[in-house]
């Protein structure tokens, strides 16, 4: 033992911690790890409560209810063919428009075409379209679009009635329209997963298109677009997805109408449109029908979304190479 | 849970410096006496064979070649390595006569008493006020708060520039002046051990120059060690210099003590070949 | 750069010439993009107008202050919907807020690499792609169904749904974003994990967190579909029943919108015009508090 002459002085600070601080951390701790674990339990808990209210009538309808054409809640008898039919339709339409306009706009916000200024103000503007609630563009949709709509849909009908897109009139809601705003909301999300796809492309490519003497539009084409591709595939099935959820436009403009034509100035259905226009009014067994359709969406919305995100993991993985 | 409170509260509490190995050349008393056999991360050796008991009131220095484990060992001081996924330890410290990695001790309590300043300086985003008062309020400190930061900020050289801005960001001072601030921070709370990471290493010279004069002055109370890479810097503060060096011959990189003695010893007549060619800046 | 010349030859010309055809395509071609990205934005424009001449018609404090009138009446307000969209996302709130951030602190701080980490953000990244409807028919099935009526609860549940992943992932990011050096700063100093947590990261990335905090709330407040079957309407003010149902914006707008009265077609036009507000001065406000300059 050594003397302890030399003591250090005492310390006046320092302390170890109090027990309510050692007992906080640990409750702390196991909090943070419940409601981590809690998220896990809403999804779980919603995937549960829809099959727990779906299951009778899954029993009772089995899969002709996927293939059944008939919505009627006096008779017992549930089917949502059209729905599903009209969920596609729509959602095809809606992502070819925003497919287009949307890889543009994100060419037009990476590609230097504009000012870094003007960059910004439309980036931003893009945004904007996504923060305005569905159902203010359900508004915009029956009292603005449909009438703006009508008579070149009319000139259409009279000038082609055989061809199966134009054979109906417009009368009011129908697929058209539906599709069209279904398209400006799933636009932003398009233009932005496939604007950081495009931004991802290492710079040196385009430069080595340019250095052999490539204009611009010959390197988005050769290069840019290539090399984004599954990025932007990826931005198509994530907006798909979105389409295929997107309730409030559909409920508002489709028509509710419970048949599917490949007309696109008809009136239609989707199953996210069934459920809001069905559900404030149901009977117990149309609940359960409801619950049903409302699986089947969960179902094809889960898988959509699944693959669009392994898509864009594949698409950055790939692009690894090429840093 | 009782054991481990007695345990923790003897840590901060025992007034008497116990001693295990006596350390070689002992002057006064050991504080810490710290034996590394061996420093794992994971499955790679990081350090072995490190023997440094660092003497109270007096600035022990680690000196060596980059990737030697001197942070390593110093992290170990006071369990800083715990959150590294991987570390393990073989061998023992021993503080004030207590193993600090023995079983029932709060890593939390130890570091109360062992204060870190590190490389790169690191204020929270908040006043230079609330940075010193960091560690008060962590120790739910009952005194005059204002009294404390002064001094502490005095301590660090640093109240003349900021005095009249205890209010505004500690992120808004100088690379320098960030430095000062931490080592405020960390003497604000008199830690019996104040272990220093390079802390000098993105200051300038002038800044460097106080950081010094502020450590002599500060092993009047408590005591330090420091990592550098500045030998000057060692021989200008240390009393007592640890040179580490790294072994490739197994094929990893292992650390290992080569010698710890006085640092006029070490630098006036090293023992050994490495330390020569090192001090003479052979290897650099 | 020189003038186009109108006689361009390809081959050793270097001067730009549109009669060049591959410069003449790139030229139209960027004219075409830059074209149709203006007329992508021709639908907002058009939206914030029609809010801004039919909504504004009707602006006046008695819109605020008095209640949705019948069918076929005139006068009224929509004084009942606002107040409710504030309550059910206020209701939101309290059970959506402390569940995301409590999530995103454990995400950030304690999950590392865990398998239950990552089921969590699995499960985050599954509820924000999931329908918004979905939320509604899973506050349906829970509450509508158990407690045999539409309530204000039921919407505040379905709409916690939606916030609760997009409060937890950006808080997550922002968490993330606080510099190791400062935690270890604070755990070096002998403070808890939980004492490093509250006292230095969550203060730093407050600004981000509170990004997402107000996000979700302008998300929240903007959604119909859940609310349909879940909230339903009322046309009285709240009277601090959260078991009976309650009015909305959102609602409001959708009951409206197919009305042959075209008193109520303009009161759906004010509550967009308000509802639209509400909604970006959450959005420009998110975006200032992110955009404050910060340096770690
Ligand atoms: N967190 C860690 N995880 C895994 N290995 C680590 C970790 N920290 C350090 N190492 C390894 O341990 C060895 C010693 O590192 P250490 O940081 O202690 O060296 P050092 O002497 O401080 O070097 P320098 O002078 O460059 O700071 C190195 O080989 C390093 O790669
Ligand atoms: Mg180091």
């Amino acid at each position: 033992m050594t003397p302890s002459a030399a003591t250090p002085p005492r310390l006046p600070v320092a302390r170890p911690p109090t027990a309510w601080q050692t007992g906080a951390n640990v409750v702390f701790r196991g909090l943070t790890h419940a409601f981590g674990g809690a998220v896990v339990v809403l999804l779980a808990g919603i995937v549960f409560e829809v099959l727990r209210h779906a299951s009778p009538a899954v029993s009772k309808y089995g899969a002709g209810f996927v293939s059944g054409s008939v919505w009627d809640a006096n008779r017992n008898e549930f089917g949502i063919l059209p729905e599903i039919g009209g969920t596609l339709y729509t959602s095809f339409w809606a992502l070819l428009l925003a497919g287009f306009l949307g890889v543009t706009l994100a060419l037009v916000l990476s590609q230097g075409f504009l000012h870094r200024r003007y960059e910004v103000v439309m980036k931003n503007v893009v945004e904007l379209l996504a923060a305005i609630p569905s159902v203010v563009y359900g508004l915009w949709g029956i009292f603005v679009l449909v009438p703006l709509l009508r008579p070149g849909a009319a000139w259409l009908n009279d000038h082609f009635p055989n061809f199966p897109l134009f054979a109906t009139r417009l009368s009011g809601p129908g697929i058209l329209p539906a599709s069209l705003v279904l398209a400006i909301m799933i636009l932003p999300t398009v233009t932005a997963v496939s604007r950081e796809a495009m931004a991802a492309v290492p710079p040196r490519l385009a430069a080595a298109a340019y250095g052999l003497g490539a204009t611009r539009w010959e390197v988005i084409f050769r290069v840019t677009l290539p090399t984004a591709s599954g990025g932007i595939f990826g931005a198509l099935v994530l907006g798909l997805g979105r389409a295929f959820g997107e309730t409030m436009a559909l409920a508002m403009l489709a028509g509710n109408a419970p048949n599917f034509s490949w007309s696109l100035f008809s009136p239609g259905n989707t199953l996210a449109a069934l459920l809001a226009n069905h559900f404030p009014e149901a009977g117990e067994f149309e609940v359960g029908a409801l619950m049903y359709a409302a699986l089947v969406l969960l179902l094809i919305t889960l898988a959509v979304n699944v693959v669009g995100s392994l898509i864009m993991v594949r698409a950055t993985a790939g692009l690894r190479g090429l840093r | 849970m009782n054991a481990d409170m007695s345990t923790q509260a003897s840590l901060a509490a025992a007034p008497e410096v116990a001693t295990g190995a006596p350390a070689p050349a002992a002057a006064g008393p050991v504080l810490m006496d710290c034996r590394v056999e061996h420093i794992f991360y994971g499955s790679f050796l990081a350090v072995r064979n490190a023997e440094v008991p660092i003497i109270a009131n007096e600035i022990t220095a680690f000196i060596g070649p980059s990737g030697c484990g001197k942070s390593t060992v110093l992290r170990s001081l006071n369990r800083m390595n715990d959150f590294v996924p991987g570390f393990r330890m073989e061998g023992h410290v021993h503080y004030r006569g207590q193993d600090i990695y023995a079983p029932g001790v709060d890593p939390v309590a130890v570091r109360r008493s062992i204060g870190m300043v590190f490389q790169q300086p690191n204020p929270f985003a908040t006043s230079i006020y609330n940075n010193v008062a960091f560690g008060l309020k962590l120790n739910r400190f009952k005194g005059d708060y204002a009294e404390r930061i002064e001094k502490a900020l005095r301590g660090a050289a640093l109240w003349d520039e900021v005095k009249d801005k205890l209010n505004s960001s500690g992120l808004a001072l100088s690379g320098g002046q960030q430095q000062r601030l931490c080592i405020a921070r960390a003497i604000a709370v008199e830690p019996d051990l104040l272990l220093m990471d390079e802390p000098c290493s993105a200051l300038d010279p002038i800044a460097t120059r106080r950081v010094e004069e502020l450590m002599l002055e500060l092993k009047q109370t408590y005591t330090i060690a420091i990592v550098t890479h500045n030998l000057q810097q060692a021989q200008r503060v240390a009393d007592r210099t640890a040179f580490f060096f790294v072994d490739t011959s197994a094929g990893g990189r292992t650390g290992y003590l080569i010698e710890y003695r006085p640092t006029q010893e070490l630098f006036g007549d090293p023992k050994e070949e490495q330390t020569r060619a090192y001090i003479r800046g052979d290897f650099s | 750069m020189a003038p186009p010349t109108t006689a361009g030859r390809a081959g050793n010309n270097l001067h730009l010439s549109l009669g060049n055809s591959r410069t003449l395509l790139d030229r139209v071609l960027t004219l075409l993009a830059i074209g149709l990205s203006l007329f992508a934005l021709f639908p907002l424009l058009s939206v914030l107008y029609m809010l801004l001449v039919r909504g504004g018609e009707l602006l006046s404090p008695s819109l605020f202050t008095e209640l949705t009138p019948g069918a076929g009446m005139e006068g009224g307000g929509i004084g009942n919907a606002v107040l409710g969209t504030l309550i059910v996302v206020l209701i939101a709130s309290v059970l959506s807020l402390p569940l995301g951030l409590l999530a995103a602190i454990y995400l950030a701080e304690y999950a590392g690499e865990s398998k239950l980490g990552t089921l969590v953000r699995f499960a985050g990244k599954v509820l924000t792609g999931m329908p918004s409807i979905l939320a509604g028919v899973f506050a349906y099935a829970l509450v509508v169904v158990t407690m045999g009526s539409f309530s204000a609860l039921a919407g505040g549940v379905a709409m916690s749904v939606l916030m609760v992943p997009t409060v937890m992932l950006t808080a997550e990011q922002a968490l993330r974003a606080v510099p190791e050096k400062m935690r270890m700063a604070a755990l070096g100093m002998g403070a808890t994990r939980m004492e490093t947590t509250l006292r230095v990261v969550v203060p730093t990335a407050l600004p981000g967190i509170l990004t997402g905090v107000m996000l979700a709330l302008a998300r929240a407040a903007g959604e119909t579909a859940p609310l349909l079957f879940t909230a339903l309407f009322s046309d009285y003010w709240f009277e601090g029943r959260l078991g009976s149902p309650i009015a909305s914006l959102a609602v409001l707008i959708y009951n409206f919108s197919g009305s042959p009265f075209p008193h109520l077609v303009k009161l759906a036009w004010a509550a967009s015009l308000i509802l639209v507000f509400l909604v970006l001065v959450l959005n420009v406000g998110a975006q200032l508090i992110i955009r404050r300059p910060q340096e770690f």
